[in-house]
């Protein structure tokens, strides 16, 4: 055996009885990491001091966090794209319903206005004119949302927080009026 | 070509996504004017809308035409935001593919309602 050989032997045998004494691959780490030269700031004692962690949410509850949650404009545009998109998917055989009605002939035409004001399938007037009202409201919504979107999509300018804060409230603002003024009209305010 | 389907489709990295991404953008574009080209037609005709008025404006085939293709895009458009829904919020997978069967299934009925209606008249 050579000098370095038997160095590194007995360097080896050292470190092996320190890890028989660990005896824990835990303990092993704690020592390894005693070695490294990194400052530790902060000992276990100063934990306490230190400012209270702040919450973590890993898996979001829709019914005891998501209604705590305060949103941006720009989130109430995104999330309410996907609620008026899912609302005339699932509307979507009233609209060719309407559509069918009011565009096959002169009767089924009459038919078509009477479910507003008479009703239909046992529902009154009002039921249909809210559910056209909605209609009005979520396709509004998706087309100005969507405008925004593909603006978004070639504009830098348009990406930027405030003018994305700013599209969010004309989007949100002009649905809403829009869908008041043809609301108005649906319920022969004029 | 590159084969691109079966076990050897690609499902990550660059450019998945993309077709379904612009496919989105230009459905959107073309209902959006497909809506400002029937919403001029009902703005410019005088006195209150009658049926005649109404149909008046699907009449012509070149309408037909352009009401078809909006109606297929819209199909299309409809078909890839659901998935995004479905694939956002609904994770057991058996629960995801029976919800995009229905959505296949209920928009492909709807499709050929909608067509029927519109070369019936």
């Amino acid at each position: 055996m050579t000098r370095d050989g038997q160095n590194q032997a007995i360097k080896a045998s050292q470190q092996a009885s320190r890890m028989l004494h660990c005896n824990r691959i835990s303990s092993w780490l704690t020592f390894v990491t005693q070695q490294l030269p990194t400052p530790r700031k902060h000992s276990m004692s100063d934990k306490a001091t230190l400012a209270k962690k702040r919450p973590e949410f890993r898996n979001i509850n829709a019914f005891s966090d998501l209604p705590s949650y305060r949103l941006p404009a720009a989130g109430w545009v995104s999330i309410l794209h996907r609620v008026s998109g899912v609302l005339m998917f699932a509307l979507m055989p009233f609209v060719i319903w309407m559509f069918d009605t009011s565009i096959s002939s002169e009767i089924s035409y009459a038919r078509f206005t009477s479910a507003f004001s008479v009703g239909l399938l046992g529902l009154p007037g009002m039921v249909w004119k809210l559910l056209a009202l909605a209609l009005m409201w979520a396709y509004l919504h998706h087309f100005l949302a969507g405008v925004r979107h593909l603006r978004m999509d070639i504009s830098h300018d348009a990406v930027t927080k405030a003018s994305g804060t700013n599209t969010a409230r004309v989007v949100l603002t002009l649905s809403l009026a829009l869908t008041a003024v043809l609301g108005a009209k649906l319920f022969g305010l004029y | 070509m590159a084969v691109n389907y079966g076990s050897k489709r690609i499902v990550v990295g660059a450019h998945y996504g993309m077709r379904d991404w612009l496919a989105q953008r230009v459905t959107a574009v073309l209902m959006a004017l497909f809506t400002v080209v029937v919403l001029a037609q009902v703005l410019i005709s005088s006195g209150p809308i009658t049926y005649d008025t109404w149909s008046g404006i699907f009449a012509p085939q070149a309408m037909k035409t352009l009401t078809f293709a909006v109606i297929m895009a819209m199909l299309y458009h409809v078909w890839v935001g659901m998935r995004d829904v479905f694939m956002d919020y609904i994770k057991p997978v058996i629960l995801r593919l029976v919800l995009q069967v229905f959505a296949i299934v209920w928009l492909i009925a709807c499709g050929g309602w909608a067509i029927q209606v519109l070369w019936r008249f």
